[in-house]
């Protein structure tokens, strides 16, 4: 709930104007930064743009569905926290996020763990076939979603896997392990070769050399390929819904629901929506630092 | 290359591969199956040979699905690059403010892609939106539910409010690598703004522009769920994607042949069009001297 009534103030006031003050020190630091006030002004106004949807987000999931409708406000002129009281206090709304959060966690942990030694050997070694191999994975990761769906659906009924969080996290890789392939490979490419060999002559063995040396330089580009891997699953819902049907069905499906017989419950919507963006920038704030290199996927 | 060939590197590859594999081969061969073959029910198939490719590539659906979606590719490449490299240019490299904004920049891009719909689709409502309402105040008839124009306009700001930000850190991520002596140098020789962007800057955002741009297409070429959510692909079929059509056809209709006959066309064309725009860009500038004014 506190992380909620936070969000609120922070869409409002971190917008240009916030930006516009602060613009000394970068004047200082940055020689060809002719005027500061312009430097700001286009990203300034490029942050406004985004953060005004949102706003309007975050805005009516403090307001009534008698408000919402009724009369135009700006901001809520009853704030109510009852839109969020409907879900944390319902199980059918909150299981969505722990199922949510379930599968992406395995997606991820499933993922870096299989692509690690593949991007250690893409990186460090040519072998039969690499490139056309290289391609095929990242081939996977254009592939459209929607192709995949039905095939999914029977390939795992087939299993027994349907409404598991396990087959929506394998089936998530189809497109995460390449691209966690491709980010750590970018990463690993930049670790001089000269440290495996070093390790080598002091008698590390390959497994030993991998854990205790090789991760440890690596490990900005395992959270960065982390943070993609949760990026990715978290806002996939094509496959997540097809692949469940009640016992982990993820909260984007749930969302659905509003639309009931007496028209759409705008309120708990937008609750809704703003507690789905909350994971993500927490995570977005763990990687702050990586965030440029990371998304540049190591390759700058 | 200095890479050694050792074949035991593919015992590191297996793992992913086997993963991979599950999830791309198996449905893939399903989805050949299908193509090939017509149902009446009951399990039963029978040998359709190429027929249901011939009614894919022959029906106007198809191509008018294509034809929606490549207009808007192109649309959002041409607004999201240009606009993506101007607001890293003017974005200041240091500060700290800096951080605040990447992550303020990078919120849209983590948002689940029906939220995404969700939010405009509150945000654009002629009844309860802020977009929706100010250009009514302004006097102009909008609603994205019934108007083609609108639709279109309204799924294109989205996008652009979605994957934007994707560009704008790629190519920040690029600016921020290219030392301080590079722009000394080009100070010295008295460059203008422009061959400074010329010759040091866009050479350097090379690599992650090709980035942005096959990952920019690829998603706006499979784009389903924010259209989807927004619109259902209406008003009438004007805003029907091939991701989204192909779904109504596979789980909506349940034709399973021309489904996976269309799965596969489109699978292809995506893969083609990657394959050339990936051999292309790489290839573009490389013989070029990549920072004249570091001389």
């Amino acid at each position: 709930m506190n992380q909620t009534s936070h969000t609120q103030p922070n869409a409002g006031s971190m917008n240009k104007p916030a930006n516009l003050i602060d613009t000394s020190n970068v004047r200082a630091s940055n020689r060809f930064a002719k005027k500061s006030i312009t430097r700001w002004l286009v990203p300034g106004l490029y942050i406004l743009f985004l953060m005004l949807p949102i706003y309007w987000l975050i805005n009516m999931s403090f307001k009534t569905n008698q408000e919402i409708l009724s009369s135009f406000t700006l901001f809520p002129a009853e704030p109510t926290l009852h839109n969020y009281t409907v879900i944390f206090t319902d199980p059918s709304w909150y299981t969505g996020y722990i199922n949510s959060l379930i599968y992406v966690g395995l997606n991820t942990v499933i993922s870096i763990c299989a692509a690690l030694p593949a991007a250690y050997a893409f990186s460090r070694y040519r072998f039969l076939g690499d490139k056309h191999m290289f391609f095929w994975l990242l081939s996977n990761r254009m592939a459209p979603a929607a192709v995949f769906v039905l095939p999914f659906f029977q390939l795992y009924s087939a299993f027994g896997l349907i409404d598991t969080h396990i087959a929506v996290a394998l089936a998530h890789c189809l497109f995460n392990v390449p691209l966690a392939v491709w980010i750590l490979e970018g990463f690993m490419s930049g670790v001089p070769k000269e440290i495996d060999e070093t390790a080598y002559i002091d008698g590390y063995s390959f497994p030993k050399f991998f854990v205790k040396i090789f991760m440890p330089l690596i490990a900005s580009g395992i959270g960065v390929a982390a943070f993609f891997c949760f990026m990715f699953s978290w806002v996939e819902l094509l496959i997540a819904r097809t692949l469940t049907t009640t016992d982990a069905k993820p909260i984007s499906a749930i969302m659905t629901r509003t639309v009931g017989a007496s028209g759409v419950d705008w309120g708990v919507l937008a609750a809704a929506g703003v507690l789905t963006i909350i994971p993500g920038a927490l995570v977005i704030y763990f990687v702050r630092n990586y965030i440029a290199k990371g998304f540049a996927l190591g390759r700058v | 290359m200095d890479k050694p060939y050792n074949n035991k590197a593919w015992f590191l590859v297996i793992p992913v591969f086997l993963l991979v594999a599950l999830s791309a081969i198996i449905p893939i061969m399903t989805v050949i199956n299908y193509s090939f073959q017509d149902t009446f029910g009951n399990n039963q198939f029978f040998w359709a040979g190429t027929e249901w490719f011939q009614d894919v590539l022959h029906s106007d659906r198809f191509w008018n699905a294509l034809g929606r979606n490549l207009v808007f590719s192109m649309i959002i490449l041409s607004i999201e690059i240009p606009l993506g490299i101007a607001i890293a240019l003017t974005m200041p490299k240091k500060g700290i403010w800096v951080p605040v904004c990447l992550v303020l920049m990078a919120l849209p891009l983590l948002i689940p892609w029906n939220v995404v719909g969700t939010i405009w689709q509150i945000f654009g409502r002629a009844d309860i939106g802020l977009l929706g309402h100010t250009i009514e105040q302004l006097g102009f008839e909008y609603n994205y539910a019934s108007n083609v124009f609108d639709a279109w306009v309204t799924i294109i700001l989205m996008d652009v409010w979605h994957w934007t930000s994707l560009v704008v850190l790629l190519c920040y991520a690029g600016l921020v690598s290219i030392p301080e002596a590079y722009y000394q140098a080009a100070k010295i020789d008295g460059a203008s703004r422009w061959s400074v962007f010329r010759y040091i800057q866009l050479p350097k955002i090379r690599g992650v522009l090709i980035i942005a741009f096959l990952l920019r297409f690829m998603d706006s070429f499979m784009i389903y769920t924010e259209p989807f959510v927004l619109t259902g692909g209406g008003p009438g079929n004007s805003t029907t994607f091939m991701s989204i059509d192909l779904v109504k056809q596979a789980i909506g209709q349940f034709d399973l042949g021309p489904a996976a006959a269309m799965s596969l066309v489109y699978q292809l064309i995506v893969l083609t069009i990657c394959y050339v725009f990936f051999t292309v860009m790489s290839n573009v500038g490389v013989d070029k001297p990549d920072a004249r004014v570091e001389d």
